[in-house]
């Protein structure tokens, strides 16, 4: 399956500077999992490199040893030509290379200039910190972003896009050479992701040498100048951006052409299951009615705080509404704990995988059997031969990637953790399952994998619920679509008369008649 | 479905159950390393002192552990699952008075019993019914009520003892089922087994494992998260109430200041015995071997007629040794 491509691989440096970092033939291995294999990256003063891959390629553990959280097994690391090795994160600080994480390591309850400044606050003669200076100075660094921020307020009362603003103007703070963005645009509006790019823009023409991590082609091929490709912790090429193509990247991520994304399916959706009924909630969302047939995906579209996630969570029993009623299968459900919904058999993928979705220091099939005890004890003891075979069945399915289903979940790539709450919750053999943001956050190659899925679960009579985010997601996926606004439903559209304008229309609150 | 959706590449690919073999992994854990602690102890014991190798002095060692180890079963638990409980002492002050106050009035050794348990159980159900209900830390609701139910103790003893137990109950502390196997050492045995069980062996037990890893992921994963640890406080309560039967019917009196300090040697045990203090992870097997290491240790330096506040000086020195091991272990390796 490898592909031998020549022009890919070429990383002859053509007009590029020589590179700020470079990474040569690095090796990492953890228990049983060999993360990177002999990769190589090399990151040039004011130019945006993307680092490209699926789930799993190897991206995560490449920034942790830049940034000096792991140290690597093999190979060597240069900064400005000259050999290094970081013992910690301070030492890849002082070499200038800093990174804004997926989720931004920062501290809610320091102030935004606290938080610029920790660990190298400018100090009064005493050595106490300079709090005015302090001050004065992250004011100026949050003015050269043009960041209109208050520096004295808590970093909890901001929202997550001025988070990473804030972020970004510490990694200037401490005059970074380099700045390693992983996902920054993951949780931002459109707006914010325009304003992104410009402060890109920014840093590029300060001479800042920028890796790049994203999932979404768009982004890369708007922003970066050179790519570079992992593929299972391998490299598998490199080269300029203006010398490849959509097709040929993904190739190259994948091994494989990936055709198409969304599988066809046959839509005949059965019995109702599910009947909601005037739900609604103090302060997150009111008067929810819809109902859901038997093999139908509905899909569950909205901005973000529109409140699609709050009334799932009260249907699983995490909240409780103040009224409304559930119907399963006919029968009034009064469902007050995850354990009610479970045994009536509704179950929730969470979309915050690392907090409510995974046990990351559970092995794989704990995992998988969680919720599932019941059926694979007996009496209350525990069968360890069936939890085996019950996590073997279904993460078979899923066609999960590890080196053993004892290994403790955290050690596995996002998408390959994500793989085992899905089979966690079909274990339980559910009639209705609820997937909020099910591909977000996951490499095309995972994406596509959970999209057929999807299909084929609705195929098997399997009812689901989708909340997305994604336009095409809904478009490609949904047989009938809900688009909520400010915790209530806005439109209900039927499959027929799916599409962009109209789920966007609804969704902003745009009506009919301004239009 | 389309003919050209993505391939499932490599169909024959299969995730192996396990990684290393259970004797593998037995071979490399924290348990076999305390093991062969506990047994350095005991051979340089048996050499410092010609009088450790005799049964009954052996007999009469269990006595120094038997009491605060079986609070450390049930404590072990509640460390796993992330919550801990500081008032076990107190308990026992407040059952033993309980009990005293009760054989004044002439209640026979059954009676004495369940009002000891049941006396555990009530200060169990108060200490989760504050964490559990009112969503309190457990570390700040127990160093509460440890006060609370020894001061109750003090303001019904004030300097006075209660003595004068019925015959019959000095069984518990006192007598011994077979030769020099005690009637403690009987109990202790058993609740190691039950314990193991119910951690090991059971839904409950995962439960336990799951709530100290993410308790957040363990409430979506439909777990009754305040459930379980409201039963693991009822079992700690309950415990220490079993504790202070032993202790009270071994001492034949009761002062408020009885198994003063317990309550941090019982957290040592289960720290020494391979328990993360964070929750999450440790095994019973792990604190039962710790109890044997402390109990010896202990034990021998009492032969060695070393005092009492030596011996907690050691006792420390043992803890802080023990746990920095595997880190040092680790470091040496990699340098």
């Amino acid at each position: 399956m490898l592909m031998q491509n020549a022009a890919a691989t070429d990383t002859r440096p053509r007009t590029a500077p020589a590179p700020v970092v470079a990474l040569d033939a690095i090796t990492k291995t953890f228990p049983g999992v060999t993360a990177l294999s002999d990769v190589s990256l090399e990151l040039h003063p004011g130019e945006v490199t993307a680092l490209v891959g699926e789930n799993g390629a190897g991206k995560s553990t490449v920034v942790k040893i830049l940034t000096g959280i792991y140290r690597p097994d093999h190979g060597t690391i240069r900064v400005n030509g000259a050999p290094v090795q970081f013992a910690a994160a301070q030492d890849a600080s002082r070499a200038g290379i800093t990174a804004i994480h997926q989720e931004t390591v920062l501290f809610d309850e320091l102030t935004v200039a606290e938080n610029i400044f920790i660990g190298h606050a400018p100090r009064t003669r005493a050595g106490l910190i300079n709090t005015r200076r302090m001050r004065t100075r992250a004011r100026a660094l949050l003015d050269s972003i043009d960041a209109e921020i208050d520096v004295g307020v808590r970093l909890r009362d901001l929202g997550i896009a001025s988070k990473h603003l804030v972020a970004i103007a510490r990694a200037l703070s401490i005059d970074a050479q380099v700045v390693i963005m992983d996902e920054p645009t993951a949780a931002l509006s459109h707006k914010e992701i325009q304003e992104l790019y410009a402060l890109v823009e920014r840093l590029k023409a300060q001479g800042k040498a920028i890796l790049f991590i994203s999932h979404k082609f768009d982004e890369i091929f708007r922003i970066a100048d050179r790519y570079t490709v992992f593929r299972d912790g391998r490299f598998v090429g490199a080269g300029p951006m203006a010398e490849v193509t959509e097709d040929a990247l993904v190739r190259m991520m994948v091994g494989r052409s990936v055709e198409t994304i969304f599988p066809a399916r046959a839509r005949k959706p059965g019995e109702i299951v599910l009947q909601v009924e005037g739900y609604s909630h103090p302060t997150e969302f009111e008067d929810i009615s819809f109902s859901l047939r038997e093999g139908e995906i509905l899909g569950f579209y909205g901005l973000v705080g529109a409140g699609r996630s709050e009334v799932m969570q009260a249907l699983f029993g995490i909240t409780r509404p103040s009224r409304g009623t559930a119907r399963i299968g006919g029968t009034a459900a009064t469902i007050r704990a995850p354990a009610q919904a479970i045994r009536a058999g509704i179950v929730y993928v969470p979309e915050d995988r690392g907090t409510q979705g995974a046990i990351r220091g559970l092995p794989i099939f704990q995992n998988v059997t969680l919720p599932s005890l019941r059926r694979t004890s007996r009496h209350g003891f525990l069968k360890l031969a069936e939890e085996f075979r019950l996590a073997r069945e279904y993460t078979g399915r899923l066609d999960l990637r590890a080196a053993a289903l004892d290994q403790a979940l955290g050690n596995l790539s996002g998408g390959n953790q994500q793989k085992v709450v899905i089979a966690k919750w079909l274990a339980t053999r559910p009639r209705v399952i609820i997937l909020d943001e099910p591909t977000k956050g996951i490499d095309i190659g995972s994406k596509a994998a959970v999209h057929e899925f999807m299909a084929e679960l609705a195929a098997e009579g399997l009812a689901v619920i989708m909340i997305s985010s994604e336009i095409p997601e809904i478009l490609g996926m949904a047989d009938r679509a809900i688009v909520m606004r400010e915790g209530r439903i806005a439109a209900e559209v039927a499959g027929g008369d799916l599409s962009p304008e109209i789920l966007v229309r609804h969704a902003a609150g745009i009506t009919q008649d301004a239009q | 479905m389309s003919t050209q959706s993505v391939p499932r590449p490599d169909e024959a690919r299969r995730v192996p159950d396990r990684l290393r073999s259970p004797l593998g992994r037995l071979l490399k854990s924290w348990e076999v390393l305390l093991l062969l602690v506990a047994v350095a102890i005991f051979v340089a014991n048996s050499f410092a002192s010609p009088y450790f190798l005799d049964a009954w002095n052996l007999s009469d060692a269990t006595f120094n552990f038997t009491e605060k180890a079986m609070i450390a079963f049930a404590m072990a638990l509640l460390i796993i699952s992330g919550e801990i409980d500081l008032s076990v002492a107190a308990i026992i002050a407040l059952a033993s008075t309980a009990m005293g106050a009760a054989a004044q009035a002439g209640i026979g050794p059954a009676g004495l019993v369940a009002i000891g348990l049941v006396c555990g159980l009530a200060c169990g159900a108060f200490n989760g019914a504050l964490v559990t209900g009112l969503g309190l830390p457990s570390i700040v609701v127990t160093i509460g009520t440890m006060s609370l139910f020894r001061g109750i103790s003090y303001i019904v003893l004030g300097d006075q003892a209660y003595r004068g137990y019925p015959p019959g109950f000095a069984w518990f502390g006192q007598g011994y089922v077979w030769w020099v196997i005690s009637v403690e050492f009987v109990l202790f045995a058993v609740f190691a087994v039950l314990f193991a069980i119910l951690l090991h062996k059971t839904n409950f037990g995962r439960a336990v494992y799951a709530i100290g890893n993410n308790p957040v992921g363990a409430l979506f994963s439909g777990i009754r998260v305040a459930r379980v640890k409201f039963i693991l406080f009822l079992l700690t309560g309950l415990m220490s109430g079993v504790a202070a039967i032993c202790l009270t019917s071994r001492l034949g009196s009761t002062r408020p200041s009885i198994a003063f300090g317990w309550e941090l040697e019982v957290v040592t045990m289960v720290v020494l015995g391979g328990v993360n203090i964070l929750g999450g992870s440790g095994s019973i097997p792990g604190v039962v071997i710790a109890t044997f290491v402390m109990g010896l240790v202990t034990f021998g330096l009492g032969l060695l007629n070393v005092p009492g506040i030596v011996m907690s000086i050691f006792i420390g020195l043992l803890l802080i040794g023990v746990i920095a091991l595997p880190r040092l272990w680790a470091m040496a390796r990699r340098e």
